[in-house]
C-alpha cells in the first residue's frame, strides 16, 4: 500500500518496473481507498477510477478458511461499490448497489466482512455506473486449504482489460444513435467485388440480399472496438509491454482474468503450450492447448514452462481490431516477436440460429464454416514434440453442433422425471419476433460447447473449447434439477437495446428460486453476438457434455444461436444479480434479479 | 440407490442452507422487489442527439442556395421527442420551410410511430398541420419515413428515403429523395394538388469521424403537375439540377 501511494503520480505504464509486491496485499484485514487519478494510456491524460492509487487495483490474497474484513473508503464524488466476482458469500456482502445494499456514498467507508470458503483465481470490480470501464478492477487470489494437484514455481496475475479515452456514457450514446458506430470493417463495394470473384455473382447477391433483408451485418463481432479501445495487460498498453520475469526451468502459473468491459480475447503465447488447470477459479483436469478464448469476466489459470528466451503473451480482441500484449522473459529488456493478428471472423447462419437452413441459396460459402471441430483435434495431433496421448480421439464425443442440437433439453428429456420448464418472464418465445427490442429469434438452437467460437474454428492451433473442461471436484449436489427456467438472450443491434426475453431490467420481475432448490437455467442466445452471462453468489455446473464432471463456473460466454444449460443449488438466500457481463449491455438492461428465499 | 443418493444430497443441501441462513439475508429485502435499494442499472437513461443531415450550398452558375435538413431527439429507448427542421434560403427568401415536433414510440423491431405537428415556416404564408407518421429501417437497410398531415388546407403527405452505400468504411455514397403530396391547391405557397415536388440528391461523403463528414453531390429539385404550372407562372424553373457542397454533422 505504501508502495502504491508512492507511485501515485506516475502514469499506469510507468509502474511497469515497480516491484510486484506493492500491487499485492495479503492478510485478513484490508483498507481500500477508491479515488480518481490521472492516467495516460494513449498519449492523452484522462481520469481513471483507482484503488489505492492503482489501476488496476492491488491484487488481494485471501486464505480459504479465514474471514476477511475489507474497509472500502469512497473518495469519489459519486457512489461506489466493490463486487467480489465469483465468491460465495452472504448476499449483503456481494456489493451490488440496489440489490445487496445502497452502495458506498461519497466520503463514506463500508466494511465488507465475509468468510472465504473456496480457493482459486477470481477478481473484484465496481458495480456502480461505469467505474469498471474507468479502471476499478483488481485480482483476487484465494489460497486453497488443500494444495491443488499441480505444481508451479512462480505466479503472475495477467489482468486483461480495455481502455477508452471517451466518456463511457458517450460510448453508449454513440451506439444508441448508430449501432455500428465503432465498426470500421463493414462490408463495402470492395468486399462485394471480392465475394463475386470468390464465389460468383449469384451466390454473392443472394448472400448480401439475405443479410440486407434481415437488416443485420455479418461483420458485427464486437460492439466497441479498437477504434476507441486500447487493450491492456495489467494496466499497460502494448507499447509499455508488461513483463513477467522468470528463471529458465521454472513452471509459471499465469492467472488470466478478463477484466474488460466489452472485449473478448483470444490468448496465446507463441512457442509455449498452455496447460489449463483452472477455469473460473475452480480446478479442472489439466488440458494442454495452444490458445484459449476468454470471455469478459472469465478467468483461466494456465501453467507454462518457458525455456531461456522471451515469449510474447498475445491476447487479440475477437474482432481483430487490436491486441493486448505482454512478455515473459528470463531477463529485463528481452522481447519476442509480436505475431500478426488472425483474419477477422464473420458471422454465419449458425450464429443467426438458422443452422438447419443449409439449403439457403448463396450460403454455401458461409456454411463451409459450420461447426467443424475436427480442426482443433487435428491441430493437437500435429503439435510437434508433444505427447498428446491420442488427443484427436480423446476430443469430446460430439462432433458437429448438429448432433448436439438442443443440448440441455435433450439431456433433460433422458432423465426419469422431466423437469418443469418455465420462461423466466412468462413469455412465449414465438411472440418475441418483431418486438422493438428483439431483432432475431433463433429458429434452430444447439449446444456449441465443442466449438472454439467465431474466429477460432478454422484455427490450426489446438484451441480450448468448453467441452474440454472437466471439474476435478464436481458439484456434490447430484440431484437432478426439478425446474428449468428458460431465458432468451435478446437484443436489437439497430436500436442498440439489450435484455432477456425482450425486456430490460426496468420492466422485469425477479426470478424466484426456492432456498435449497436445484434448478437449471436454460439460456437461448437469439442475438448474433456472444454474451458472457454471470450469476452472482453461486457456481453453476456448465452442461458441457461432461455429465458428472461438469465444470463449475460463475460466467459462461454464450455463443450466438446457442442453447446452454446451467445447474446450481440455490443454497444462499438473498437478492442476486444475474446479467450479461458486457458492461454496456448490462447498463442497457440485460440484467435480472434472482431472489432465493 | 437413487433414493439414497438423493437423501444424502438433501442432507448436504440442508447443511449449506443452514450456513447461508447463519450469514443472514439482506435485512428488509422484499422478495418481490427486484431492487430493494434502487435500480442497479441505468437502463432508462435519457439520451440526447442532434443530427444535421444536410447543410449545403446548392450551386448553379452564380446562383447559390443554402439548404438544411436536420433533427434532434431526446428520450430513453421507450419513447422519444423529436424536433425536425428543413428549408432552403435562395435569393433572400426562405422556401420549403418545414418545422416539425413529434412524440415517437417503437412499434416493431425497426419502426417507430410518430405523432405531432408541422408548421410551414418560411417567407410564404405559414400553414399548420397535425401529423402522424412512421419512420424506420426497411429491408435492405433503406431508411424510410412516411408522414400524413391534416390542416386547414386539406391533407398532405411526405415520404423520405435514403440508402448508405459504403464504398469504403469512410467513403459513403448516399442516394436520398423526398416527395410531397397535397390534396388542395395553395397558390399562396405555390402548391398545386397532387404530387407536388421531388427533392433528390446523390451525395458522396467522407466520414473524417463518424460525427463529421463533408460531402459533394448533385441535387435535383422537380415540381410536378399543378405545382409546376404555378411555379412557371411565377417565372421560376420547375426543374433544377445543382452541384452541391456541404457537411453532415451530429452530436
Amino acid at each position: 500500500m505504501v508502495g502504491g501511494a508512492a507511485l501515485l503520480g506516475l502514469p499506469a505504464w510507468a509502474r511497469a518496473m515497480a516491484p510486484a509486491v506493492s500491487e499485492t496485499l495479503t492478510g485478513n484485514t484490508f483498507d481500500l481507498s477508491i479515488g480518481e487519478r490521472p492516467v495516460n494510456i494513449t498519449g492523452r491524460t484522462r481520469m481513471a477510477t483507482a484503488v489505492n492509487g492503482l489501476m488496476p487495483g492491488p491484487t488481494l490474497r485471501f486464505k480459504e478458511g479465514e474471514t476477511v474484513i475489507v474497509k472500502v473508503a469512497n473518495r469519489l464524488s459519486e457512489p461506489t461499490s466493490i463486487h467480489w466476482h465469483g465468491l460465495r458469500l452472504p448476499a449483503d456482502m456481494d456489493g451490488v448497489p440496489g440489490l445487496s445494499f445502497r452502495g458506498i456514498m461519497p466520503g463514506q467507508t463500508f466494511t465488507y466482512r465475509f468468510p472465504i470458503t473456496q480457493g482459486g483465481t477470481y477478481w473484484y470490480h465496481s458495480h456502480s455506473g461505469m467505474q469498471e470501464q474507468t479502471g476499478l478492477i483488481g485480482a483476487l487470489v484465494l489460497e486453497p486449504k488443500s494444495p491443488p494437484p499441480y505444481a508451479w514455481d512462480r505466479d503472475y496475475v495477467v489482468m486483461l482489460s480495455d481502455w477508452t479515452d471517451e466518456d463511457p456514457m458517450t460510448v453508449i450514446g454513440n451506439l444508441k444513435q448508430q449501432g455500428n458506430y465503432y465498426n470500421f470493417h463493414q462490408r463495402t463495394l470492395g468486399t462485394f467485388a471480392d465475394d463475386v470473384k470468390r464465389k460468383g455473382f449469384k451466390a454473392t447477391w443472394a448472400d448480401w440480399t439475405m443479410w440486407g433483408a434481415m437488416r443485420m451485418s455479418p461483420t458485427d463481432i464486437m460492439d466497441v472496438t479498437g477504434a476507441t479501445y486500447t487493450f491492456l495487460v495489467n494496466g499497460r498498453p502494448p507499447a509499455a509491454n508488461w513483463t513477467g520475469l522468470f528463471k529458465p526451468g521454472e513452471r509459471i502459473r499465469l492467472r488470466f482474468i478478463n477484466g474488460s468491459s466489452m472485449s473478448t480475447f483470444d490468448v496465446r503465447i507463441p512457442g509455449l503450450f498452455l496447460n489449463v488447470v483452472a477455469a473460473d477459479g475452480t480446478d479442472v483436469d489439466p488440458v494442454m492447448v495452444e490458445e484459449f478464448r476468454i470471455g469478459v469476466a472469465e478467468t483461466y489459470d494456465v501453467i507454462v514452462e518457458p525455456k531461456d528466451r522471451a515469449y510474447t503473451v498475445f491476447a487479440q480482441a475477437q474482432d481483430r481490431t487490436g491486441y493486448a500484449r505482454g512478455t515473459l522473459s528470463p531477463r529485463p529488456g528481452l522481447i519476442a516477436a509480436i505475431p500478426p493478428m488472425d483474419p477477422r471472423p464473420m458471422r454465419t447462419m449458425t450464429d443467426m440460429g438458422m443452422a438447419g437452413m443449409g439449403g439457403m441459396a448463396g450460403m454455401k460459402g458461409q456454411m463451409q464454416g459450420m461447426p467443424d471441430m475436427k480442426m482443433s483435434g487435428k491441430g493437437a495431433a500435429e503439435m510437434p514434440g508433444m505427447d498428446m496421448g491420442g488427443m484427436e480421439m480423446a476430443t469430446p464425443a460430439p462432433k458437429g453442433g448438429m448432433s448436439m442440437k438442443g443440448g440441455p433439453m435433450a439431456a433433460s428429456a433422458k432423465s426419469a422425471a422431466a423437469p418443469i420448464m418455465v420462461n423466466a418472464d412468462g413469455v412465449d418465445p414465438k411472440r418475441l419476433k418483431g418486438q422493438p427490442m428483439v431483432d432475431n429469434v433463433a429458429m434452430e438452437t444447439q449446444s456449441r460447447q465443442d466449438e472454439a467460437g467465431d474466429g477460432l474454428d478454422h484455427s490450426d492451433r489446438r484451441v480450448l473449447v468448453y467441452s474440454d473442461l472437466k471439474a476435478l471436484r464436481p458439484d456434490t449436489d447430484i440431484r437432478p434439477p426439478a425446474r428449468e427456467i428458460e431465458l432468451h438472450l435478446t437484443g436489437n443491434m439497430e436500436r442498440w437495446t439489450w435484455g432477456f426475453d425482450g425486456k430490460k431490467f426496468s420492466g422485469s420481475s425477479p426470478i424466484g428460486v426456492k432456498l435449497g432448490e436445484r434448478v437449471r437455467f436454460v439460456l437461448i442466445n437469439d442475438t448474433m453476438m456472444e454474451h458472457p452471462i454471470h450469476l452472482h453468489g453461486f457456481l453453476f455446473s456448465l452442461e458441457n457434455g461432461q455429465g458428472g464432471k461438469a465444470p463449475l463456473k460463475h460466467t459462461v460466454n454464450v455463443k450466438p444461436g446457442e442453447r446452454v444449460g446451467l445447474v446450481f443449488t440455490a443454497d444462499t438466500p438473498g437478492h442476486w444479480a444475474f446479467h450479461c457481463h458486457l458492461l454496456y449491455h448490462m447498463e442497457s438492461g440485460m440484467f435480472r434479479t434472482v431472489v432465493v428465499a | 440407490m437413487r433414493a439414497s443418493r438423493w437423501g444424502s444430497a438433501a442432507v448436504g443441501a440442508v447443511a449449506v442452507m443452514a450456513a447461508g441462513a447463519a450469514h443472514g439475508q439482506t435485512a428488509g429485502a422484499d422478495p418481490n422487489d427486484p431492487a430493494p435499494f434502487g435500480p442497479p442499472v441505468d437502463d432508462r437513461h435519457v439520451w440526447v442527439h442532434g443530427i444535421l443531415d444536410q447543410f449545403e450550398a446548392r450551386i448553379r452558375g452564380g446562383d447559390t442556395g443554402l439548404r438544411w435538413d436536420g433533427e434532434a431527439w431526446a428520450g430513453p429507448d421507450e419513447w422519444r421527442v423529436w424536433l425536425k427542421s428543413e428549408g432552403e434560403l435562395a435569393r433572400g427568401r426562405v422556401g420549403d420551410g418545414q418545422t416539425e415536433a413529434f412524440f415517437s414510440k417503437p412499434i416493431s423491431t425497426y419502426f417507430d410511430v410518430q405523432v405531432g405537428g408541422r408548421y410551414d415556416l418560411d417567407s410564404a404564408p405559414g400553414r399548420g398541420w397535425a401529423a402522424l407518421g412512421i419512420e424506420g429501417l426497411a429491408p435492405g437497410f433503406f431508411k424510410v419515413a412516411a408522414t400524413a398531415y391534416a390542416g386547414d388546407h386539406g391533407l398532405a403527405g411526405k415520404v423520405k428515403a435514403s440508402y448508405d452505400q459504403l464504398i469504403t468504411n469512410r467513403l459513403i455514397l448516399q442516394p436520398e429523395a423526398e416527395i410531397n403530396l397535397y390534396s388542395q391547391d395553395d397558390p399562396a405557397r405555390d402548391i398545386g394538388s397532387g404530387l407536388s415536388d421531388l427533392d433528390a440528391g446523390l451525395r458522396l461523403r467522407y466520414e473524417i469521424t463518424r460525427k463529421f463528414a463533408p460531402y459533394v453531390g448533385v441535387t435535383w429539385k422537380q415540381k410536378f403537375g399543378r405545382t409546376a404550372e404555378l411555379v412557371r407562372a411565377a417565372g421560376e424553373r420547375s426543374a433544377d439540377v445543382r452541384l452541391t457542397l456541404g457537411a453532415r454533422a451530429w452530436f
